[in-house]
């Protein structure tokens, strides 16, 4: 483990005992976990290259417990690290050796369905695809899917502004969520947000979400649902170069189309899902596009013309429109297993997540394959074609000694490609530990300081889920200070404006 | 000298960071204008305003990526008709303030807009401002020019500090550039009116409508239309797709009672005057109530006055001269909350623009505030 996680504190650990039985005080006995076996279940979340047992365990039950457990960690400084499902993809919820792991998984419940003002009130531990379950016979979903959704939770989502592969249309978490109640470090309650479309003040709710369980830990979400459209309708097409499959995208949006879904994989990603799903991807080309169209019966069937046509104009060497469901959905198996797929071809591999401007794949993929050669490491493409986030799959071998770090040093080169050409590390993983020490690259230390001031605004301790998002820990005194001498401007007798 | 001068007008960041970290070490306000299309909000400030037009000009835009990067002072008007001509939009359907207060339009900057979360009828199917400011650079309280979020349509990388930017009222920093998602515009508008519904019968075929297939684009409620109720659903995109849609709502709404139709250009008219409020009088108080859609007829019973419901009755605008506390105590009782949009001078200096919130999320807001401004150059006292 080449990362650096914040040193864990002497007497914290020296005190472990007594921190376990005031948790025991807080929370009925099998809600508190301490024994070896039990920790390590917890070691690390979907980033699985990073383990680490926590300190104790802990899963409260109601917002109380929680207020609980936090001001007490708070009177006696000890860290907290909250965790939903533990699906994060990029080590959001790893465990600290001197931190309490706060499980939210006891939230289980949905506690009331609206669908006169279309929205359903959650506890955070509730799965993603559990809440579209509880609204589909009366024709209404959720609309963010992220790839893990038949175990991720509502409060994960809400952490990390989980995605999916209908963000072009249909906006990550954020743009789904109308309130949630927040438990503070300090253990105060408060209700960002609610049943309505904006709040009151400033937008902190929009802060909240996304801040990778650094500001707060949430007890309850207010999330929108959708009716579901009539129909959905795939488009499966080749390409022999990855430039046409470009165009393509550009083409169809430019048509003033905004599909549900728009999905790109490149030929060692193709080959690998139809090894895996055997479902009639085209093995002769270079690029799969997977377009789909969701609404009436009547505009998806003109639009699946229309993006045909477009493709075509485009040099398509494949296009299938789905006949049916059945059909769509195996246009989309492949897509939805090339993570499994690529797992069958290599021993391991290493999710990478960057968004760029569409317009620069064809030279991004170029130079990602200059870095595989460089790197000595192969790599299969999958990508979010709409919206720009890229997939890039690393192919290694973990029992192979050295080969983790080139893939780390692989993916890195990528992130700072993605940067560079005008693009972000993360699209929707989150940066957690993983991208953690990479965000130099896309913000300066001023930027980096008026994110972090909003984290002291929050958590003035620094106690909650701390080693994550920021490269350096900056005390919350040190970045409060302002440099500016009174009066005493550099050049005083400039004209001014 | 510069202390006695009305109005800063910085052209440069440095020239920004200059002005800012002066009024710092003076103890001086400033108040962050663009136009000055929303001046007439919040009380009357005496403090110097910093006038951003200086900072204008569309810097990037590309159609296909749906991106477009405009300094905070590009007028709104300008951005506008430059997606338009792309037969691109704004989704979140951003108006000029200007007729709202008697004047004339062309004055609101794209900052603005941003900073005042200015977001139209489409707001309910198409999100709000804070769903589609992508990314931003600014000088905050501290003098520090800092940027946030990015240029791409997807990004999780550190806080989204554009959601607390947008509607901020210029209280955190000075917006110089903001990235803005945008989308293609529907080819074809149509709005169908259901005529004589009360506001109960209104709400409820609003609802069933916005949780029909048939994907409503906006949905509002007018209680005199040409002598009779109006309530309005906006269905718009490619035409074979909206002819489906239409029949579906007709379906539905066939037992309602009368219908009408909009299309086009009177489609786009009918919705651009309830964005700024034409059927209101000009005179009494103005709100604007955001609240729970299904609890907008008890609001109506609770307030007298003349109003409007847009956002399939999750905004209730009302023009009353009830007084402010009744108001929002009726508007919190109901889940929601109330901004005073234009009153007199005299009624503004006493009553606070925003809805006061709860203390604990007051205190935090506060903390919030003060990490992008610490020594409170921003509070003018406006809001």
């Amino acid at each position: 483990m080449t990362l650096k996680m914040p040193v864990p504190d002497e007497a914290t650990l020296a005190g472990r005992a007594e921190i376990v039985a005031a948790l025991r005080d807080i929370i009925p006995r099998e809600g508190v976990i301490a024994d070896p076996d039990g920790l390590r279940v917890y070691e690390s979340d979907g980033l699985t290259a990073y383990r680490q047992p926590p300190m104790v365990v802990v899963l409260p039950e109601t917002t109380a417990q929680v207020s609980a457990v936090l001001a007490w960690c708070h009177s006696r400084n000890v860290k907290v690290v909250p965790r939903g499902s533990g699906t994060s993809l990029s080590g959001g919820a790893l465990p600290l050796a001197d931190a309490v792991l706060l499980g939210l998984g006891r939230f289980n419940r949905v506690l009331d369905i609206d669908y006169d003002d279309r929205l359903v009130v959650l506890q955070p531990g509730v799965t993603n695809l559990a809440i579209t379950r509880a609204v589909e016979a009366a024709g209404f979903y959720y609309a963010p899917d992220p790839s893990s959704q038949i175990a991720c939770s509502i409060g994960g989502n809400v952490a990390e502004n989980s995605g999916g592969v209908h963000c072009l249309k249909y906006g990550l978490t954020t743009n789904s969520v109308l309130g949630c109640e927040l438990v503070l470090m300090d253990g105060e309650i408060v209700r960002l947000g609610g049943r309505c479309l904006e709040p009151g003040g400033l937008d902190l709710l929009g802060v909240v979400v996304g801040s990778e369980g650094l500001l707060g830990v949430v007890t309850e979400v207010t999330v929108r649902i959708l009716p579901r459209p009539e129909t959905a309708r795939a488009v499966l097409i080749g390409f022999g170069g990855v430039e046409d499959a470009g165009r393509c995208v550009a083409d169809v949006i430019a048509a003033g189309i905004i599909p549900a879904g728009m999905e790109m994989m490149d030929k060692p990603a193709i080959h690998a899902a139809e090894a895996f799903v055997h479902v009639g991807y085209p093995l002769d080309v270079e690029a799969l596009l997977i377009v789909e169209l969701d609404g009436p019966v009547a505009e998806c069937e003109h639009l699946t013309a229309e993006v045909a046509r477009i493709a075509n104009t485009d040099g398509a060497v494949s296009c299938r429109i789905s006949a049916d469901d059945n059909e769509r959905i195996a246009f989309w198996s492949g897509r939805k297993a090339a993570f499994p797929a690529v797992g069958r071809i290599s021993p391991d591999y290493y999710c990478m997540d960057g968004t760029i401007p569409r317009r620069r794949l064809p030279e991004v993929l170029r130079r990602i394959a200059c870095l595989s050669e460089r790197h000595g490491l192969g790599v299969a493409n999958v990508f979010h074609a709409g919206d720009g986030n890229l997939h890039p799959l690393i192919l290694y071998d973990a029992n192979t000694p050295g080969e983790l770090d080139r893939a780390e040093a692989f993916g890195n080169d990528i992130l700072r490609l993605c940067v560079e050409v005008g693009g972000v590390l993360t699209g929707e993983h989150g940066v957690g530990v993983e991208k953690r020490d990479l965000m130099p690259a896309m913000y300066s230390p001023v930027d980096l300081a008026h994110q972090q001031r909003v984290k002291c605004a929050f958590d003035p301790a620094l106690l909650l889920n701390p080693g994550k998002v920021f490269p350096t820990l900056h005390r919350c005194a040190e970045l409060g200070r302002m440099h500016i001498h009174a009066g005493a401007l550099p050049f005083p007798d400039l004209p001014r404006f | 000298m510069m202390s006695r001068l009305a109005a800063l007008r910085p052209t440069t960041i440095d020239e920004l960071c200059e002005a800012i970290a002066d009024a710092a070490g003076r103890g001086a306000k400033l108040a962050i204008t663009g136009g000055g299309s929303k001046s007439a909000i919040g009380s009357p400030s005496g403090a110097t305003r910093l006038d951003m037009s200086g900072f204008a000009g569309v810097i990037d835009y590309d159609p296909a990526e749906l991106v477009l990067t405009a300094a905070a002072g590009t007028p709104l008007a300008t951005v506008q008709a430059l997606v338009a001509g792309e037969g691109q939009m704004l989704a979140f359907d951003p108006f000029d303030h200007g007729v709202v207060f008697g004047g004339a339009e062309g004055r609101a900057t794209i900052g603005g807009v941003v900073a005042a979360g200015v977001a139209g009828p489409l707001r309910v199917s198409q999100g709000g401002v804070r769903d589609h400011l992508l990314g931003f650079k600014a000088v905050s309280g501290r003098a520090e020019f800092f940027v946030a979020g990015a240029k791409v349509t997807k990004n999780v990388t550190g806080y989204d500090l554009p959601k607390l930017m947008a509607g901020s009222w210029g209280r955190l920093a000075a917006l110089t550039e903001v990235t803005l998602k945008v989308l293609p515009r529907a080819k074809l508008r149509i709005t169908k009116l259901v005529l004589g519904l009360s506001a109960d019968f209104a709400v409820k075929a609003m609802a069933r409508a916005m949780g029909s297939q048939a994907e409503v684009s906006a949905a509002a409620h007018l209680p005199d239309y040409h002598g009779r109720s109006a309530t309005a659903l906006r269905v718009q995109g490619f035409a074979a797709s909206v002819e489906a849609r239409c029949r579906m709502l007709d379906a539905q709404l066939a037992e309602l009672g009368a219908l009408d139709l909009l299309e086009d250009r009177a489609c786009e008219s009918f919705w651009h005057a309830i964005a700024t409020l034409e059927p209101l009088p000009s005179h009494p108080p103005l709100w604007r109530i955001i609240l729970p859609p299904r609890r907008a007829p008890e609001l109506m019973r609770m307030i007298d006055g003349a109003w409007l419901l847009d956002w399939a009755g999750g905004l209730a605008w009302v023009a009353t001269d009830i007084r402010p506390d009744r108001i929002r105590t009726a508007a919190a009782a109901l889940g929601g909350n109330a901004t005073l949009v234009r009153a007199s001078a005299a009624m503004r200096a006493v009553t606070p623009a925003l809805h006061p919130l709860p203390a604990g999320v007051a205190a935090l807001e506060e903390r919030v505030r003060r990490a992008f401004d610490p020594s409170g150059i921003f509070e003018t006292g406006r809001f």
